[in-house]
């Protein structure tokens, strides 16, 4: 698969599974020197990520925590959570988006400076998931341009890194 | 006998099983609301409204005892002024329903901050409301009074990977001198959705009240249910639900204990626990297919049955902190100053707003009892496999940290003895399409969860979840009152709160 066809895979299907199995030292190894190359290509530094909980149920926080955890090392595949929206590459919001939580999304997407990303991560941040047609809720990352989908009910940490791999190699195509 | 209880036990019961409600009059509710200022009265759980009612939970010595309230002209009297964990409650009773709580400590909005179409969602008088116009007003905190004092506002965006909540803290140099939690962002309007459905498709819902949390309240809302609806699951569930319950409880515990450590700066156990929580979500995805075991449990029994080298790849996981977690604990000993002292909650506080789990067992009184759902009231299989509920009475965030870490092991031996065990057989039973209302239990790693349902022929009229943090969070409020501001991060994790099951 190229890359774009990649990208084109993972927004319409969600990232290809990965087997169960913990990854052995040397794909993790070949994974992160690919990463390495194709973040550094893009920005010359690793990309940041600043995450939005729209309202979710917390599963999907509970493993990007573990996605950022010892098990996984996030840093050595040049991607990092920050705090400050004002040094971060890529929104990563998780839940359905609440009415409530949506002007607060759209403050931390203005403060981000360009280029920028959004991806959603969760059946409910791509259109509402369980709790579609609530009240209470907007049907997922909709008042954002979305640039990539992560699919799952949480999705696991391992198909959250994949879909983000896809991204940063897409966008450091020279192509685009 | 305490006097409240009195009061609701003479109301005349209603069909909710296994524990009835009593109904009150509204001069017989303002008698019970008036009693509960006594030393012995019993301890609030939760408040909750349908349409034309308000309904309101106690634990009375360890027995659940429900009483219910007509509403009249739109308000019904309200418990806050004389229980002030009520007071959370009444807010999103108005917000839901348009119920007023009549004299209650505080009107601000809770769960509604202008920006869902119409008011009181849920209602009875909703459809008749005309659609709100305008942009959402920002929400009222509690006015500054004093001088030298700063205000800092923090979130709904905030931390790195984090739930939306939004803190408000009154400072006066280095001193916090208030902090006030504002709540409502993770509002999904999940009882809206459950209404209508049938209970076995509900649970998709219950199951996402809280993701750190999906079995506990997989398992209340599906022990509701079954009461409503008089259906027992099968042996082989009951064990099963006990297997993830505990792979939950333990796998919690160390997400807890990590975060708490890292905020003391103590990388090193910081990063073994993750490790080996990292582990028990393995475990939990080989055995059962879902890394947090979400939609397993279902009313009647089951979704998903244990793999086939499910208990092997969970006695894995527990043999691997079983062997490291001794040296873990002297190592958390050698440095004893480790959060003592910080963030104390009296046992009396504890007691009065219903603490439960982890917050709760760290400030035990001397006399009272751990205050662990799985054994007071109990559900199988717990009362007949025994545990040992350990407790601390400091109430700080050490004591916070180590009834977590005192919890493993015995968490660890129920899933072994569980696993040896394992009943044959089917794993759910068929619900009839029938009527009822039910009350469930689960305890959770944060504390009891509670929920209730009314079903009506075959589909959920109502119902209703009260996760553990409606009543921790007023208690972080309170361990943090002139404080030191440096302290809150620690504080916090000590607590470990989640927003979404309170913001339903
Ligand atoms: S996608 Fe699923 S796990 Fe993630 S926040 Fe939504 S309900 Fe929770």
């Amino acid at each position: 698969m190229t890359i774009w066809q990649r990208l084109r895979h993972t927004l319409r299907h969600g990232p290809a599974p990965l087997p169960a199995a913990a990854p052995s030292a040397e794909t993790a190894a070949a994974l992160a020197a690919r990463l390495d190359a194709a973040a550094q290509r893009r920005l010359g530094r690793s990309l940041a990520i600043r995450h939005v909980g729209a309202g979710g149920c917390d599963g999907c926080e509970l493993e990007l925590r573990a996605l950022n955890g010892i098990v996984y090392d996030l840093e050595r595949f040049g991607l990092r959570f920050v705090t400050s929206p004002r040094h971060a590459d890529i929104l990563l919001a998780t839940g359905p988006l609440t009415r409530t939580m949506a002007e607060a999304l759209a403050r931390t997407h203005a403060a981000m400076g360009e280029p920028k990303w959004v991806v959603a991560v969760g059946d409910c941040a791509i259109d509402g998931g369980v709790f579609k047609g609530s009240y209470a809720c907007l049907g997922g990352i909709t008042t954002l341009p979305v640039d990539l989908v992560i699919r799952g009910c949480p999705p696991t940490p391992w198909q959250v890194l994949e879909g983000l791999r896809a991204l940063i190699e897409a966008n450091a195509t020279p192509a685009r | 006998m305490s006097a409240a209880a009195a009061i609701i036990r003479a109301g005349a019961a209603s069909g909710q099983r296994p524990w009835p409600r009593h109904a009150l009059s509204r001069e017989r509710w303002q008698a019970m609301a008036a009693a509960l200022d006594a030393a012995d009265a019993p301890s609030l759980q939760g408040v909750w409204a349908e349409a034309e009612r308000v309904h309101a939970l106690f634990l009375d010595a360890g027995s659940p005892l429900a009483a219910s309230v007509e509403v009249d002209g739109g308000s019904y009297p309200a418990l806050s002024p004389h229980c002030p964990a009520a007071s959370w409650f009444e807010r999103m009773i108005h917000d839901l329903f348009g119920h007023t709580a009549e004299g209650g400590r505080d009107a601000r909005g809770w769960l509604d901050h202008g920006a869902w179409a119409t008011a009181a969602p849920l209602g009875p008088r909703q459809a008749a409301l005309p659609p709100r116009v305008g942009a959402p007003e920002p929400p009222e905190f509690l006015p500054v009074e004093g001088e030298d004092l700063n205000q800092i506002g923090l979130g709904p965006v905030a931390g790195a990977i984090a739930e939306p909540a939004h803190l408000r803290l009154t400072a006066q140099g280095e001193t916090l001198v208030r902090l006030e939690v504002r709540l409502g962002y993770a509002h999904k309007g999940t009882l809206g959705l459950m209404r209508g459905t049938p209970p076995r498709a509900a649970a998709r819902f219950a199951a996402r009240l809280s993701g750190s949390a999906t079995v506990a309240h997989g398992l209340a809302y599906a022990h509701a249910v079954e009461a409503a609806l008089g259906v027992a699951p099968p042996p082989r569930a009951v064990a099963l639900r006990a297997v993830m319950a505990e792979l939950e409880r333990i796998r919690a515990h160390l997400d807890a204990a990590a975060a708490i450590l890292a905020e003391a700066g103590a990388a090193f156990l910081e990063t073994r626990f993750g490790w080996h929580r990292e582990a028990m979500h393995e475990a939990a995805g080989r055995a059962f297919g879902h890394r947090l075991m979400m939609d397993a449990v279902a009313p009647g029994g089951l979704a998903t049955d244990l793999a086939a080298d499910g208990a092997a790849a969970i006695r894995a996981a527990l043999a691997a902190l079983a062997a490291e977690l001794p040296d873990l604990v002297r190592r958390l000993d050698r440095s004893a100053s480790l959060g003592a002292g910080i963030g104390r909650i009296a046992p009396d506080l504890a007691l009065r707003f219903g603490a439960s789990g982890p917050v709760g067992r760290a400030s035990r009184r001397a006399s009272g009892h751990g205050g662990d759902a799985r054994l007071v009231p109990g559900y199988p299989p717990y009362p007949v496999l025994g545990l040992d509920v350990p407790t601390r009475a400091e109430g700080d965030v050490a004591a916070r940290l180590r009834v977590r870490l005192d919890e493993l092991p015995e968490s660890a031996r129920l899933l072994r003895a569980l696993l040896e065990a394992l009943p044959d057989g089917t794993i759910a039973t068929a619900l009839p399409a029938a009527s009822g209302e039910g009350l469930g239990v689960a305890e959770s790693s944060r504390g009891t969860v509670w929920h209730w349902v009314r079903i009506e022929g075959g589909l959920v009229a109502a119902a209703f979840a009260r996760d553990p943090d409606w009543l921790h969070w007023p208690l972080l409020e309170a361990a943090m009152r002139n404080g030191m501001l440096a302290d809150l991060p620690l504080c916090a994790a000590s607590f470990g709160l989640t927003s979404s099951g309170v913001d339903l």
